[in-house]
């Protein structure tokens, strides 16, 4: 899907600093060796399955089918990884490689915590330092996570600078890998920044519709009608659609946080409201103001608070093989109480976003119609925040 | 030929950097030409941008200063203009590549070569994306500036043999801001890259003190210093082109 110099249509490509050239080239001729190394992919599997839980479940939602009344509704249950979340997919792939090529210490962002915890989680089992960048903000929306990082035994930085989320922490953690290189590895947490990292993710967490392909052909003897995934940055969107994308009949779903809605400011959804850009090393769609000045984006989940998208998904979009949807924050807590009540599955706040897309549609659609949505975290993180936006206030 | 060249033709080079519209972009004015009274000889323009992902502290404090006050690409164009009338000495432009993008290039490096800016320095646009803007750049005679790191061993032969105007040498790893020390071995970069080219080459990151710009010119054509010009808008605000001329003349002094 990718060119040498990483492109994506017209988004991706290297927009750094010269400093982190070397890094990332180091990074792209290591990868490019290790993806094919047997060796490597059964180090990498057996930690997977092993110790990740992989693979993830594919689990009938037989009561919200009925619920709904259309499209029978399949969850891919990367919210029972180990960690609870997708995330730890790519982590473990990235910590092997860093390993592989003598870094010792692992450096990343995370919005939610759940990158995060999947970082200092691999670092603690390969004996690697880690030191995890989180906005401000996000320390104190995502608490419970800041202590599991820290349990873990990563140093947790609070970033002050902008808006003190989930960009200011990517610009953080590029900030602090061109000051240290040597033994250092930035595990970027989504398919986004400078190539290689869109592809690296992207095939570390293609593991999910790869895995979806084989159980739902399993099950129902088909492939689905449509795969719906929540997207930040876009990893575990792009995993959940990879293996779907020669497959014309499968509709892929992203969707975005809205916020308070696209008609206003307060809003994170990228497709939809941003245009083309270059930011944090690729060019595609950011939510800018005219000067190209990045966006004070805002969202109730810390995960998907954004102002980019991944360059592959600016891709698939302009293409028109996948569409890109606003949900709400109102939305998506409802979702959220919705498959807590009726499958007992409190889903991710994020994941909560895809849950919202499907209620919408499932309806709409006939009752031999299969959806698999991604559920790509577990929601006992958001718990404290969601009561408090319905106004119960919950001390951790 | 490159009118940055002029710049490097009066002893070793001494550039400031003043990020536009901090504290605002009347007392921009009144520190470039205060630089420029001093003996700066080439002066980098700094355009705010969100989120400055090459610099430190300092200048992202300047950077979030002048956007909080207003402070549009326009509004610096208009600026540059101003100073233009009587204001010779080479100046360009830096910022980061979505600056330029967003405004749309071809319009964006234009209006440089018509009010006068010479060049464009955009940290997150190295060698490998340098077609972004390039072919736009040569068309309206603005150098695309060319940035070699401590970090760039095996790149600085390409880099310096395409590399126009000047050659800006990062002195150390990390973002921009002052350092007590400055330990990466700058005499052998140098002389990499005057292997390759004639193009002069200034070094930057790091230098705040008039004994560090003698070494750093020492070893190189010129010396680049920001943080320190910055921190000295930060503490004096609108009162800071005095200061600011005192400190580049002390620092021209220093290297001459």
């Amino acid at each position: 899907m990718s060119n040498p110099k990483g492109r994506f249509g017209i988004h991706g490509g290297q927009y750094i600093p010269e400093t982190l050239m070397n890094a990332i080239i180091e990074l792209e001729q290591a990868y490019e060796h290790y993806k094919n190394d047997g060796e490597f992919n059964r180090e990498l599997t057996q930690l997977l399955d092993e110790y990740a839980g992989r693979p993830s479940r594919l689990y009938y939602a037989e009561k919200m089918t009925k619920d709904l009344g259309g499209a029978k509704i399949y969850l891919k249950r990367e919210d029972l990884n180990h960690t609870g979340s997708h995330k730890i997919n790519n982590v473990l792939g990235q910590a092997l490689l860093a390993k592989k090529m003598g870094k010792t210490r692992l450096i990343a962002e995370t919005g939610a915590g759940q990158h995060g915890v999947a970082t200092a989680t691999a670092a603690a089992l390969m004996n690697m330092e880690c030191v995890i960048f989180m906005g401000k903000e996000d320390t104190e929306r995502q608490a419970l996570n800041v202590y599991r990082m820290k349990l873990l035994g990563a140093d947790v930085v609070p970033v002050t600078t902008g808006t003190a989320t989930l960009k200011d922490a990517v610009s953080e953690a590029m900030r602090e890998w061109t000051k240290r290189i040597d033994d250092t590895h930035y595990c970027l947490g989504s398919v986004m920044g400078p190539h290689p990292f869109p592809t690296i993710v992207r095939d570390f967490q293609a593991v999910i519709s790869r895995e979806t392909k084989a159980q739902i052909l399993e099950r129902e003897g088909r492939l689905p009608d449509a795969v719906i995934a929540c997207v930040g940055g876009g990893s575990n969107a792009i995993g959940s659609f990879y293996h779907f994308i020669p497959d014309e009949s499968v509709k892929l779903i992203g969707c975005e946080a809205a916020g308070r809605g696209i008609d206003t400011f307060e809003t994170a959804a990228t497709v939809n409201t941003g245009k083309l850009g270059i930011f944090h090393g690729m060019k595609s769609y950011f939510c800018q103001d005219k000067y190209g000045q990045i966006a004070p984006v805002y969202s109730i989940s810390a995960g998907l608070d954004y102002p980019g998208v991944g360059p592959e998904h600016a891709n698939l979009h302009d293409i028109g093989r996948a569409e890109y949807v606003p949900v709400t924050d109102e939305e998506a807590v409802c979702a959220f109480e919705y498959l807590s009540k009726v499958e007992g599955i409190i889903p991710a706040i994020e994941s909560a976003h895809a849950v919202a897309h499907a209620i919408k549609i499932a309806p709409t659609m006939d009752k031999d119609k299969i959806i698999v949505i991604t559920v790509s975290g577990r929601g006992d993180k958001d718990c404290a925040q969601i009561a408090r936006y319905r106004g119960v206030d919950i001390h951790e | 030929m490159s009118k940055i060249k002029s710049a490097f033709e009066n002893g070793k080079a001494f550039i400031p950097f003043i990020t536009c519209g901090d504290p605002d972009l009347e007392t921009t004015e009144k520190v470039v030409r205060a630089a420029a009274e001093n003996g700066a000889d080439l002066i980098e323009l700094g355009i705010p941008f969100s989120d400055p992902t090459a610099e430190g502290p300092v200048i992202q404090g300047a950077n979030m200063r002048a956007l909080a006050n207003g402070t549009t690409t326009d509004k610096i164009f208009d600026m540059v203009k101003n100073i233009r009338r009587d204001i010779n000495i080479p100046m360009v432009f830096m910022t980061y590549a979505n600056v330029v993008f967003s405004y749309g290039a071809e319009r964006f490096i234009s209006i440089c070569n018509q009010i006068g800016i010479d060049g464009l320095i955009l940290p997150d646009l190295p060698f490998e994306e340098k077609d972004e803007f390039l072919p736009i750049c040569r068309k309206y005679d603005v150098d695309l500036i060319s940035l070699i790191a401590p970090t760039s061993a095996g790149r600085i032969e390409m880099i310096s043999r395409e590399a126009e105007g000047f050659i800006y040498i990062v002195s150390s790893l990390g973002v921009t801001g002052t350092r007590s020390e400055i330990s990466t071995d700058l005499e052998t970069l140098v002389s990499m890259v005057r292997q390759n080219t004639d193009v002069p080459c200034a070094i930057g990151f790091g230098i705040s003190t008039p004994e560090q710009a003698k070494k750093m010119a020492g070893i190189a054509d010129g010396a680049i210093v920001g943080s320190a010009v910055v921190k000295i808008i930060e503490e004096y605000g609108r009162a800071s082109a005095k200061h600011v001329g005192e400190f580049v003349k002390s620092m021209k002094q220093a290297i001459s």
